[in-house]
């Protein structure tokens, strides 16, 4: 496990590292893992080196949210002031959201599958 | 006279070592996994999905800091340790993403006309539903990224001048809303296929969207939950001062 969490975190490094040097508005962490999905592609690592850490940290994401989410009682002043705006557009946008996305991918996937097939 | 002089020494005594108590880090540690070990039970027990376990412990942390009248600095002081993990866990969501590589590949223009319209789309219609309601500009402004990663979203809201405490809040309630809708919204919208409802998982509601994608539909749903929260994050970053430049004329 040592081992498996060891290269996870050296990938957020790297990530880390790189985010800075390059200046780009992405977090590192996103980096890292766009660099440990290449590195596992390109079979520079073993998925059982990471796969036991990973799947440890990825079963229990929501948790990691925790503090951040109790982070809400420093702004109770304004979502009293405001939650009506604040609830009903994250409400609405969500669901715009879902259906939107699942809509344009199912649509553009059946248009592609159907010239494809005409193709042949 | 002596009885009382040492009933004040001790509560002095006691309310001096309940402050310490409080001010622990490990405190704090401890009290959140006992909390959420408590609320998962209780979600399992009753089988009630609106029992969420994430959003029942923040909401018993909140009631119990507000009650000791312990502020949320003194709380973060444990909470920034498990809050450490989020980062090492958003690397090591490319393991369920290399898993679907291919399944990505055979897709790529699916996905990718869904995740810029969906990007697009979210970001402006949930600044436009909250300047309509009477929304101030800079809440507004700290709502746009409120479908991406914690770590992402605070960043997009520096950049344009929202409030990074209001949004990593929105931000976490957004996933629990959509991990806990998001399968009764595909319902109603006709979405079928699970490559998208795992897509639209990912792009509305980040890494609590994919946990609950993970939980109902197996790894498979988590890898292109994964694959819509980096790309849904990636755009938002790049796309969100752009979307807003275009949309001033209608803002606040």
């Amino acid at each position: 496990m040592i081992l498996q969490l060891a290269i996870l975190f050296a990938f957020l490094a790297l990530g880390e590292a790189v985010t800075a040097l390059a200046g780009i508005p992405v977090p590192g962490s996103i980096t890292g893992m766009i660099l440990l999905t290449v590195s596992l592609q390109t079979r520079l690592i073993r998925i059982e080196w990471v796969e036991r850490g990973a799947s440890l940290l990825v079963d229990n994401l929501g948790f990691f949210f925790i503090p951040a989410g109790v982070g809400v009682m420093n702004c109770f002043g304004l979502i009293a002031d405001q939650w009506l705006p604040i609830t009903a557009a994250c409400v609405v946008s969500t669901f715009i959201i879902i259906a939107v996305t699942g809509h344009v991918h199912q649509r553009v996937r059946h248009t592609s599958f159907n010239r494809n097939n005409g193709g042949i | 006279m002596c009885t009382s002089v040492c009933a004040t020494h001790l509560s002095i005594e006691t309310m001096e070592a309940f402050d310490t108590i409080a001010r622990s880090p490990y405190v704090a540690v401890a009290l959140t996994f006992v909390i959420f070990i408590l609320a998962r039970a209780i979600q399992r027990r009753s089988g009630m999905a609106m029992l969420n376990p994430i959003l029942v412990t923040i909401a018993a942390l909140v009631a119990i800091l507000c009650l000791g009248g312990i502020d949320y600095e003194t709380y973060n002081a444990g909470g920034k340790y498990i809050d450490f993990w989020l980062k090492p866990a958003v690397v090591a969501l490319g393991v369920p993403l290399y898993k679907q590589i291919s399944a990505i590949r055979k897709q790529l223009l699916p996905i990718l006309m869904a995740e810029i319209t969906g990007c697009v789309i979210g970001v402006s219609s949930v600044m436009l539903i909250a300047t309509w309601l009477g929304g101030s500009r800079d809440v507004v402004l700290s709502l746009a990224a409120k479908s991406v990663t914690t770590p992402i979203a605070i960043e997009v809201t520096n950049n344009i001048g929202g409030i990074p405490a209001l949004t990593a809040a929105v931000v976490v309630c957004t996933g629990i809303f959509g991990g806990m809708a998001g399968f009764g919204m595909m319902r109603l919208s006709h979405i079928k296929s699970p490559i998208a409802q795992g897509l639209s998982m990912g792009t509305a509601a980040h890494a609590v969207g994919t946990a609950a994608a993970i939980e109902a539909g197996g790894s498979r749903y988590g890898a292109f939950s994964s694959l819509g929260l980096i790309v849904n994050g990636l755009l938002t970053a790049l796309l969100t001062p752009l979307i807003l430049a275009l949309m001033a004329p209608l803002l606040p």
